[in-house]
């Protein structure tokens, strides 16, 4: 469903700045595999994420969504295939527009917007089911403003908006990250639900290595812009933090390895 | 003091597309000086020259369309500043207006124009004009309303709240905000070609001063009637409009002079801007609002 193919990125090429942040990843997601990404800070994950959403264009390298090859695409042309939500509860919503009109926005994805009305009355009846599935009562506040609602209740919102018009895929940027730890709990419930309910392949960036382990069907973890564990099935299923954390501490040492060796 | 109305009521007209860039897209923009001149100049010629009023006054506000695609395209494909791509615009437009009218001026006094039926008929300043011009912009708002809340009007909407959220959802916001600025200068510019017929003439410095009369407009109506949906907030920049023109005309009732209006206009946006900042009068409810429909400085982070 999603292959990237030899991707590279560099930022500030050629000045003193300059920062490889991916080099030569290759990556391939089955239909409705849910993938969890980890690593430290500048590992890549984002600049990953960012390539796939492109907001980003990389320097070498293919990215195909469903056979079509999206590399050039800029963010909004190929926002038809993929759902995103982002870090920031502010950043998935309009804050000044309603519950209603969110969700008018979000079930156009992709598609040629023209002069029918934005809210019909068949549609309300459809956010208001959606909108039921997330138990947070916003069924009944379809004419409040985005603005108005707590960070954990915009969040679910991003979500069911990202994943409600079935894109090919669903991007996940560190999305609990800012929620205090109940509603970051109800978020990721949600998450896998909406996942599980609308086949979405998925890439989730995550800190959190419980989260990574217990979400998904397939973990990768990056560590200066490539990709060093790739497991899935029965074997992610098994894995504990503490392989996690050892499989780091051999990639981070090797790493250092090389470089003594160097000297 | 009815003639303050009906003034209002056609200057409605330019406010309702200073809002639709001030508030609803987030980008101030300058253009509107020089669009309202093109307007009224293209209008006045076209008149000059035999064609029917209504086609004339509908050329000047398709001439607007065309300015706000410049500043739009000067922004998002140019890359250029929000107030430096209006402003570009409308220095511009100056030399262009004086193409147009081929000289500072262009007198409509023995010509037919859109007003003509009125003037003859001694109905300007009464009630059947008042009701006329409120029915004109009434219209111009109600399509306007439901333009805004057509797909695509949501799309504009979102653009100027979330330009990032926007373009998730498959929407090139270069081209949102090119439509936005286009039908907010078609809107200026056909006010400019209905001022002219108005009051006889088009002139090079019609416009000189007019965006701050569209912010005070949008402002002062904000404040009566805090906004909550389009509906309301478009209704609330007519009355706005009306209340300015009334203001003005109050002003000069009482002695002060004509030329020193554009100063007591900007001196009345910066008090709006600047009083709400004040702690001691952050807690008035109404003055809150005014704030928040005043912030009027640019996003960052455009791509």
């Amino acid at each position: 469903m999603l292959d990237l193919t030899s991707v590279s990125k560099t930022f500030f090429a050629g000045t003193v700045n300059e920062r490889r942040a991916l080099t030569d990843v290759s990556l391939s997601l089955a239909p409705a595999e849910f993938t969890t990404v980890i690593g430290s800070n500048g590992a890549g994950k984002s600049t990953l994420l960012n390539l796939v959403a492109g907001a980003l264009l990389p320097d070498s390298g293919t990215i195909g969504i469903d056979g079509a090859d999206v590399t050039r695409l800029p963010d909004h042309r190929r926002a038809a295939y993929i759902g995103r939500v982002f870090q920031d509860p502010m950043a998935g919503t309009a804050t000044t527009m309603t519950i209603e009109e969110n969700l008018s926005i979000a079930l156009a994805r992709g598609r040629g917007r023209g002069l029918r009305m934005g809210v019909t009355r068949a549609k309300r009846a459809f956010f208001e089911a959606e909108l039921a599935s997330l138990e947070l009562g916003l069924e009944r506040r379809l004419k409040t403003v985005v603005g108005l609602l707590s960070g954990g209740q915009r969040q679910a919102l991003s979500l069911l908006m990202a994943t409600f018009s079935e894109p090919k895929i669903l991007l996940l940027d560190e999305h609990t990250a800012a929620l205090d730890p109940s509603r970051a709990e109800l978020v990721t419930r949600l998450t896998s639900e909406a996942v599980e309910r609308h086949h979405l392949t998925t890439l989730m960036v995550t800190h959190n290595m419980d989260q990574a382990l217990r979400l998904g069907t397939r973990l990768i973890m990056m560590h200066e812009g490539r990709i060093v564990v790739d497991v899935a099935g029965e074997q992610k299923q098994r894995a504990t933090v503490a392989d996690l954390l050892g499989a780091f501490e051999k990639v981070k040492g090797a790493g250092f390895d090389d470089r003594t060796l160097l000297q | 003091m009815i003639g303050a109305v009906e003034l209002g009521l056609i200057y409605a007209v330019m406010a309702l597309g200073v809002y639709l860039t001030f508030r609803i897209l987030d980008f101030p923009d300058l253009t509107v000086d020089g669009s309202f001149t093109t307007g009224g100049a293209t209008a006045a010629i076209l008149i000059v020259g035999g064609v029917n009023p209504v086609l004339a006054t509908a050329a000047g506000g398709a001439a607007g369309l065309v300015a706000g695609t410049i500043t739009g395209l000067l922004h998002t494909k140019g890359g250029i500043n929000p107030l430096l791509a209006g402003i570009l615009t409308q220095v511009g437009l100056y030399s262009i207006n004086l193409r147009i009218m081929d000289g500072a001026n262009v007198p409509l006094l023995r010509y037919d124009t859109l007003l003509t039926p009125l003037r003859d008929n001694d109905l300007l300043g009464t009630a059947a004009s008042i009701g006329i011009f409120a029915a004109l912009v009434l219209a111009i708002k109600v399509v306007m309303d439901w333009f805004l809340n057509t797909d695509l009007g949501l799309a504009v909407q979102a653009t100027g709240d979330n330009q990032g959220m926007i373009r998730s959802f498959g929407v090139s916001t270069h081209a949102t905000k090119i439509l936005g600025l286009a039908l907010s200068n078609g809107l200026v510019a056909l006010c400019g070609a209905l001022i002219a017929q108005y009051q006889g003439f088009a002139d090079i410095s019609m416009g000189i001063g007019l965006i701050i009369a569209g912010l005070a407009s949008v402002i002062l109506g904000q404040a009566l009637i805090p906004p909550r949906i389009v509906v309301i907030a478009t209704f609330a920049v007519i009355l706005g409009s009306i209340l300015y023109r009334v203001a003005i005309q109050i002003a000069l009732q009482v002695g002060l002079d004509p030329n020193d209006m554009k100063l007591v206009s900007a001196v009345l946006v910066v008090l709006a801007l600047v009083l709400p900042k004040w702690s001691v009068l952050r807690r008035v409810p109404s003055i809150r609002s005014i704030r928040r429909s005043a912030a009027v400085e640019p996003t960052a982070g455009d791509r």
